[in-house]
């Protein structure tokens, strides 16, 4: 018996009582950050998605970061996108390396790029930009490339 | 009778030494920026030319040289990007750059030419430093395509050098995004034409050129 979507939906809210609207095969839900882990071990767990496929953010500017990732069940052909919204002026999230060994690289991606500060991550340090990268974190909505100012 | 302890000698720092590559180039960067020759070539050069009927020698045979400088001109290859495919055709059979004497050769210790096909970032930047200093002289640039012009689409993201002529001279600029190989061999001839200017004394003659 494979996991449907609908399935999938049902058992989502069943446990956290958040609406997970299913579309084709994609599965959408936002969950507080506190349960950011908790919904992790869920999916992986009871959903069997076993695959983690990425993990990323979003700056939202004055509602704050948003930390977004896939992960799915590739024999039931279930992807679920896990969304949640740490809220104005927060950067500390829970991890998921703890649930996914694959969520390390990701995540640390997101430290450099966001500045999202992933609480229980073994290794937290940059990885893309290079050890002379003096400060800041690119794709945030306010950095500012010092030598371009005028043309921004 | 005292023995003393020989002063210890601290070499400079090998590469396994130091940390990363820029605090390696900062012991190794005692070149001018802009020369395209060593000095002792230069003063040499310029004392044959300065002896009664040494310009003769000299202009003879730099043009001689010249002429086979600009006919043997070996690219090294510096694939970045997008354009480094369009620079792979410009070698390959049908536009066929060899039958101008340009033979990519992947080491820069016996090439003349860096081809700077693509986009280049800044932790790449030390590197195409490094492989620039590593070229013996004379050696020539050529920039290729919008990215390693001016940083092209990229100019105002984080990551990218907004143009590689901050970090080596560039003889030759060629637009396009990618530039067609057409574009690049033009480009290339306007190279030979420079280096068919060039002089010993490291100067350049021409502008930079823009291959349009």
């Amino acid at each position: 018996m494979t996991l449907t979507p609908a399935d999938a939906t049902a058992r989502l809210r069943e446990r956290f009582g958040i609406d997970a609207p299913a579309d084709g095969s994609l599965l959408t839900i936002d969950v507080p950050a506190g349960r950011w882990n908790e919904l992790g071990r869920f999916a992986r767990e009871s959903l069997g998605c076993l695959y983690f496929n990425w993990l990323s953010a979003i700056d939202w500017k004055e509602q704050g970061l948003e930390v977004v990732c896939r992960v799915e069940n590739l024999d039931a052909r279930v992807a679920l996108m896990m969304r949640t919204k740490l809220g104005p002026g927060v950067i500390q999230c829970q991890t998921l390396t703890d649930v996914w060994k694959g969520a390390d690289w990701m995540e640390r991606e997101c430290y450099d790029m966001f500045g999202v500060v992933f609480e229980g991550h073994p290794d937290l340090r940059r990885i893309l930009l290079g050890e002379d990268w003096p400060a800041g974190h690119p794709l945030r909505k306010d950095f500012v490339d010092a030598e371009y100012l005028p043309y921004r | 009778m005292e023995v003393k302890k020989p002063l210890p000698q601290v070499p400079p720092p090998g590469w396994s030494d130091v940390k990363d590559l820029q605090e390696w180039e900062k012991y190794h960067q005692t070149r001018a920026q802009d020369d395209k020759t060593s000095n002792a070539l230069t003063s040499i050069a310029d004392t044959i030319h300065h002896m009664p009927g040494g310009w003769i020698v000299t202009t003879s045979t730099e043009k001689i040289f010249n002429w086979a400088r600009k006919s043997s001109i070996w690219p090294v290859t510096f694939g970045l990007a997008c354009c480094a495919i369009e620079m792979m055709a410009t070698f390959a059979s049908r536009f066929d750059v060899e039958r101008f004497g340009m033979v990519p050769w992947a080491s820069p210790r016996h090439s003349d030419l860096m081809i700077v096909s693509g986009t280049v970032t800044i932790k790449m930047a030390p590197m195409l430093k490094r492989i620039y200093d590593q070229m013996p002289d004379p050696k020539w640039v050529v920039s290729m395509g919008s990215c390693a012009n001016s940083g092209g689409p990229f100019r105002h993201g984080y990551h990218v050098v907004k143009g590689v002529d901050r970090i080596v001279p560039v003889d030759v600029y060629v637009p396009g995004c990618p530039p067609t190989p057409d574009s690049l061999m033009y480009g290339l001839l306007k190279l030979q034409d420079q280096v068919a200017e060039f002089q010993k004394t490291g100067k350049r003659l021409a502008e930079p050129a823009v291959a349009e």
